[in-house]
């Protein structure tokens, strides 16, 4: 056993700032079994959201030494212990208290979202038929967590706090998922070009970068939804069809 | 006169889990008005946790499956001590429950012809479920939420209720706590569906959260509901032993589904050694036999990894105890030796099973598409819970439902893997059905003010408390929560006897007397040891009931386990059901009550599946 420093933010929204804890560490250790023994031994009433302690939830986001992270699947061994490590709330949120931040925006982000809408079914028990390849990227996007980490790093949210304008990189990984669902019938387009704010993107991947889940959410995700977009509303063709069915 | 938020529900549910959800979107099909507390954000519910599957027999793969066989297998996992009609509505809707979340936008994986694929599991006679890699459960749960707020159902995420409400003999809603600022709610609801989910937090070694504080058991049992069966817990055979932060944390038995073995320090491949009788007809008794099972031989039969949990978790104690262990006293579980077997192997297991590959390589160092993974028995699930009609899923309260894991009947003495998921589905929605027929039955009861005034101030006592007893003893709520589960898990856990069962509950008395007394630092502002503390009350009441209904069950059957009582049956002593009730002097008084002779028609079923 050897001890480490945490500098932890504790505190709510009028009154924080970083308090240091000494505690034990042992191998194979993560920063979210440091901050509970902490918190059982030294700061029983410390805030700290987490439940399935193993990378499934997406509970314990938080910045660790600046760098969006789940708590629960970031090792000591991959921090520098020589000097304190730094446990802050995700920036791009308001703070509830200590290291819980304020997520309810992205719920109601989603809520206000057009929901899946199905095909009449296939077949007469009501079931669908679908190729496993053609549902292979929508299960990639429905691997999400949702820890909110990329809506954390993107700077429209992050620096610009253009939060009523864009609703960030998770919603439009939800988007594609619904959008690209083999039997989705809906059409999400007018709403990605304009309430939810796909143009905000200038696709720097950060996003993809802190993905725990390893989503190519610019890639695979934002950048086919950009192009879905331009060709609907971009298309010269299109544009002069639009002008003559109106 | 303490002051609340109050809110006014037809339907009020408590629990988000897949049970809690399911329940919600029924009870809200009518235009009733349906309230959801969740303890955590919604989504985040242990539901998510579920990894290889949910049952349904489809017949997707293999066209033998039938809701006849599903029922049979059930039974048989269970020891024939579940509620044969709840294995039998189980089995039946269960492919139904299913198809809806397709529906809902569940994406499962395919078959070649474009169907519902599904994979084998223990006790599971053909491949039978349904599932997304390892991940199912979080599909299911996304699926399930992601229909829910469209339905007009109010959630109240991050709220604990600490009690129910009763006006006379009826529910009549639930008191609790919203974590943010600490602010006091009342529920008020014509009827309440518990969908709390287990109690697994009371041992130390266990794949539950935070949450799982036996929260529905306790106070369905201080409503006055009873409690069936809570002697059978279920250890999880497989969960990570190292490193120690990790300990205890689930490893699917999706693993043992694709091929994966588990071997000794020997490299014997010990399942082999110990059939029981109820299953060797059912198991192979080569490796390659069991080899082409997982790979959809249907001539051949399951191998011996694919037992019944409690039987696997069993044999691995043994190879430990017998000093036949790994080096960090589990056993090893191998999925990387199939590149004998197959061509890209490797790519086939990152495919089949990603979440695994991922946490063992992020936590443990290990490549398991290379090297073997350490296991370990772990706390998983809770066979029994608050006892419900099969239909209805009422509890002996009117108007108090309950579903999913903190009610029970279904399993038995031991729960089949992929079960969990069905059960809550089926249940789930049977009991937001039925909760919605009674709320539009029986009008609203006002609620008793002055019930509310003694348990906020009982709620608010932990701030009270002094931070030491007088003896110098800590009463912080962390330290009597580590005190219970080091007690349980060395005295309840998978070897019981008179001895240890007897000492267990006087140590659960001592610590409930400390439980009294258990001081809170801060303020009422999202404080993580206010709320340990108030978990307390629920974890003490569903271990004493757990330890209570072991002391009472004289025999080893399912997960239950007496060193002192190696037979499966006392004799002369029939089938039976343990059942506990809190008398009218506040005692937790357990009997039996012995299980009526089956149905005849599902008597034939289990006698015709042998």
């Amino acid at each position: 056993m050897s001890k480490a420093t945490f500098r932890i933010w504790r505190g709510n929204s009028d009154d924080a700032q970083f308090v240091d804890y000494d505690t034990e560490v042992s191998e194979g250790m993560v920063v979210l079994d440091a901050v509970h023994r902490i918190q059982a031994e030294q700061a029983n009433d410390m805030a700290v959201r987490w439940n399935c302690k193993a990378g499934k939830c997406g509970s314990c986001s938080a910045e660790i030494n600046g760098q969006p992270k789940l708590m629960c699947m970031t090792r000591l061994d991959t921090v520098p212990l020589d000097a304190p490590v730094t446990v802050e709330p995700m920036r791009a949120f308001p703070i509830i208290k200590d290291l819980v931040a304020d997520v309810s925006w992205n719920f109601k982000v989603k809520e206000r979202m057009k929901p899946f809408a199905p095909r009449p079914p296939d077949a007469e028990d009501g079931t669908w038929r679908m190729e496993q390849e053609d549902i292979d990227h929508v299960q990639e996007f429905r691997k999400c967590i949702e820890c909110f980490l990329c809506q954390d790093v993107c700077h429209v949210l992050r620096d610009h706090k253009l939060h009523d304008e864009f609703i960030g990189p998770r919603f439009l990984v939800y988007a594609a998922s619904l959008e690209m669902h083999p039997i989705d019938t809906e059409n999400r387009l007018e709403e990605l070009k304009n309430s939810d704010g796909i143009g905000y993107c200038n696709i720097t991947k950060c996003c993809t970068k802190v993905c725990p889940e390893h989503i190519t959410i610019t890639d695979n995700a934002i950048i086919p939804l950009k192009e879905r977009v331009v060709d609907e509303f971009y298309d010269p063709i299109k544009k002069l069809f639009r002008v003559f069915s109106r | 006169m303490s002051s609340y938020e109050t809110h006014e529900y037809d339907v009020l549910i408590i629990g988000a889990g897949g049970a809690g959800l399911r329940a919600a979107i029924e009870a809200a099909v009518g235009d009733l008005k349906v309230g959801l507390v969740c303890k955590s954000l919604l989504g985040k519910a242990h539901t998510v946790m579920a990894e290889g599957g949910v049952a349904a027999a489809l017949a997707n793969v293999d066209e033998r499956d039938s809701w006849r066989v599903h029922f049979a297998d059930t039974m048989r996992g269970g020891q024939y001590l579940s509620n044969a009609r709840m294995a039998e509505l189980h089995a039946q809707e269960s492919p139904d429950r299913v198809r809806e979340l397709e529906a809902w936008g569940a994406l499962f994986d395919r078959t070649q012809d474009g169907g519902i694929l599904q994979r084998n599991f223990g006790g599971h006679q053909y491949p039978r479920l349904a599932h997304v890699g390892d991940r199912t459960g979080l599909e299911m749960i996304r699926a399930l939420q992601d229909h829910g707020i469209h339905q007009g159902i109010e959630v109240h995420m991050e709220n604990t209720v600490v009690s129910l409400l009763k006006t006379g003999d009826r529910i009549s809603g639930a008191f609790g706590y919203e974590r943010e600022k600490g602010r006091f709610k009342v529920f008020t609801a014509k009827a309440v569906v518990l969908a709390t989910g287990g109690a697994g937090k009371a041992y130390k070694v266990t794949s539950n959260s935070w949450e799982y504080t036996g929260d529905g058991h306790a106070l369905a049992y201080h409503a006055g509901a009873e409690l069936i069966d809570m002697e059978f817990v279920q250890f999880h055979p497989t969960g990570m032993v190292w490193p120690p932060s990790v300990r205890g944390i689930l490893v699917t038995e999706g693993v043992r589904g694709e091929g994966g073995i588990l071997t000794n320090s020997e490299g014997t491949r010990f399942m082999f050694d110990d059939i029981p009788e109820l299953y060797v007809n059912q198991t192979a008794d080569n490796p390659e036999e069991g080899w082409r099972y997982t790979q959809g031989d249907r001539e051949a039969r399951r191998p011996p990894e694919l037992l019944t949990r409690d039987h696997v978790a069993r044999c691995i104690v043994r190879e430990v105890q017998e000093g036949r262990g790994s080096p960090h006293g589990g056993v090893f579980l191998d999925i990387a030796w199939i590149k004998e077997k197959i061509p890209n192997a490797a790519e086939h297991i990152r495919r089949k099973l990603p979440s695994m590959y991922h946490q063992f390589r992020e936590l443990a160092n290990i490549d398991i598409t290379a090297e073997p993974m350490e296991v370990g028995p772990t706390t998983h699930y809770i066979m029994g819970g608050i006892r419900v009609d099969p239909d209805s899923q009422m509890t002996a309260v009117p108007g108090l439902f309950a579903a999913g894991e903190c009610a029970a009947g279904l399993h038995g003495a031991n729960r089949l893997g992929g079960n969990s998921l069905s059960d809550l589905l089926v249940f789930g929605k049977r009991a937001g059905e039925y909760a919605a027929q009674f709320a539009m039955e029986n009008g609203a009861v006002p609620i008793d003010e002055s019930e509310i005034d003694t348990i906020a101030a009982h709620t608010l006592k932990p701030f009270e408390n002094p931070q030491t007893d007088g003896n110098d003893n800590n009463t912080g709520p962390y330290d009597i929560q580590a005190q219970l589960q080091e007690k349980m898990q060395e005295l309840v856990g998978i070897a019981r006897s008179q001895e240890s069962l007897t000492q267990a509950i006087e140590e659960i008395q001592n610590l409930r007397e400390k439980a009294e007394n258990v001081h809170a630092i801060g303020n009422r502002e999202y404080n993580a040891g206010w709320h340990t503390a108030l978990d307390l009350d629920c974890l003490l009441t569903a271990s004493e009931a757990i330890a209570l209904a072991a002391l009472e069950r004289k025999a080893s059957i399912g997960a239950h386990s007496r060193d002192d009582f190696p037979e499966k049956e006392e004799s002369g002593a029939g089938k039976y059901n343990t059942i506990i009730k809190k008398t009218d002097d506040g005692e937790m008084l357990v009997r039996r009550e012995p299980i009526d002779e089956l149905r005849a028609d599902l008597q034939e079923i289990i006698d015709e599946m042998g």
